[in-house]
């Protein structure tokens, strides 16, 4: 197992912690819990190059595993649904404030076959041809933008480039 | 940490089998709680094995969970509990 040291936890802790509460998303605040989790997510990078989810099994390809790579596509949806990502690392206002108890949730990921980057790229819902611009959309928040290519990072969420999908 | 292994315990009258990966907060729970109850157990982390070993690990996760999520508890190869549920293990177990 890869040896992980304490401060690159911190460190890694400390960032996401200010890109979450940034863009309107919040850690867990169970501390330990947490630094727990982004152990996780430093130990994947180690094995995989990327940041797997610690909760679920990864294949260690990155095209199949596009969907887990954290924050996943599921977060959002839980966050609404449960007031918890899957792993827990992230929680809902009321969770945050201890309004509602963290509990582990059912598993939302599809299985095989069925995930996301799986699908073929869908043609435009609508099909609006005055457009000068595609417009892109993030899978993990739903931020959009109208450009030649999605953006590096999303200014949102962080999730990378090639976790956006063509919207229109 | 071991891929593979068993934890001994007082409570040894039944056979708990515990599918579960090395950096899932919620498996170490499982696992704490387990623990601290002295129950016996054996125990696999999938995503330390490898190739054929895992498929096969794999495999028998998914005849009880169909959606290969962890942590995944067989006991007596009768009942399976999905997740950290302490008090469903703890009946399962007669605790
Ligand atoms: S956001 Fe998704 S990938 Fe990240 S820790 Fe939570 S469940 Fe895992």
């Amino acid at each position: 197992m890869n040896q992980i040291s304490r401060e690159e936890v911190e460190a890694l802790y400390q960032r996401l912690y200010e890109e979450a509460e940034a863009s309107g998303y919040h850690l867990n605040p169970d501390k330990e819990f947490t630094l727990a989790l982004v152990e996780g997510l430093l130990v994947n990078e180690a094995r995989y190059g990327y940041w797997a989810c610690p909760c679920r099994l990864a294949t260690g390809i990155k095209e199949k595993d596009l969907d887990i790579i954290c924050p996943c596509d599921y977060r959002d949806a839980d966050l609404l649904e449960w007031g918890t990502c899957y792993c827990g690392l992230y929680v809902s206002e009321e969770v945050l404030r201890g309004e509602q108890p963290l509990q582990p949730i059912p598993e939302r990921r599809p299985p095989e076959g069925q995930r996301p980057q799986e699908q073929p790229a869908r043609p435009p819902a609508v099909s609006v041809t005055q457009l000068p611009l595609p417009v892109w959309r993030c899978r993990v928040c739903g931020y959009l933008c109208a450009r030649e290519q999605p953006p590096a990072v999303c200014p949102i969420c962080k999730a990378k480039r090639d976790r956006f999908e063509r919207f229109l | 940490m071991e891929a593979k292994g068993s934890v001994p315990g007082i409570h040894n009258q039944h056979h708990v089998l515990f599918y579960a990966l090395s950096t899932c907060i919620w498996c170490k729970r499982v696992r704490q709680f387990l623990e601290s109850k002295s129950v016996a157990f054996d125990f696999v982390y999938v995503d330390l094995l490898s190739g054929a070993e895992q498929n096969a690990a794999v495999e028998q996760v998914r005849r009880w969970n169909p959606s290969v999520s962890f942590p995944t508890l067989i006991i007596d190869g009768k009942r399976c509990i999905v997740g950290y549920r302490p008090e469903e293990i703890q009946e399962a177990l007669g605790l």
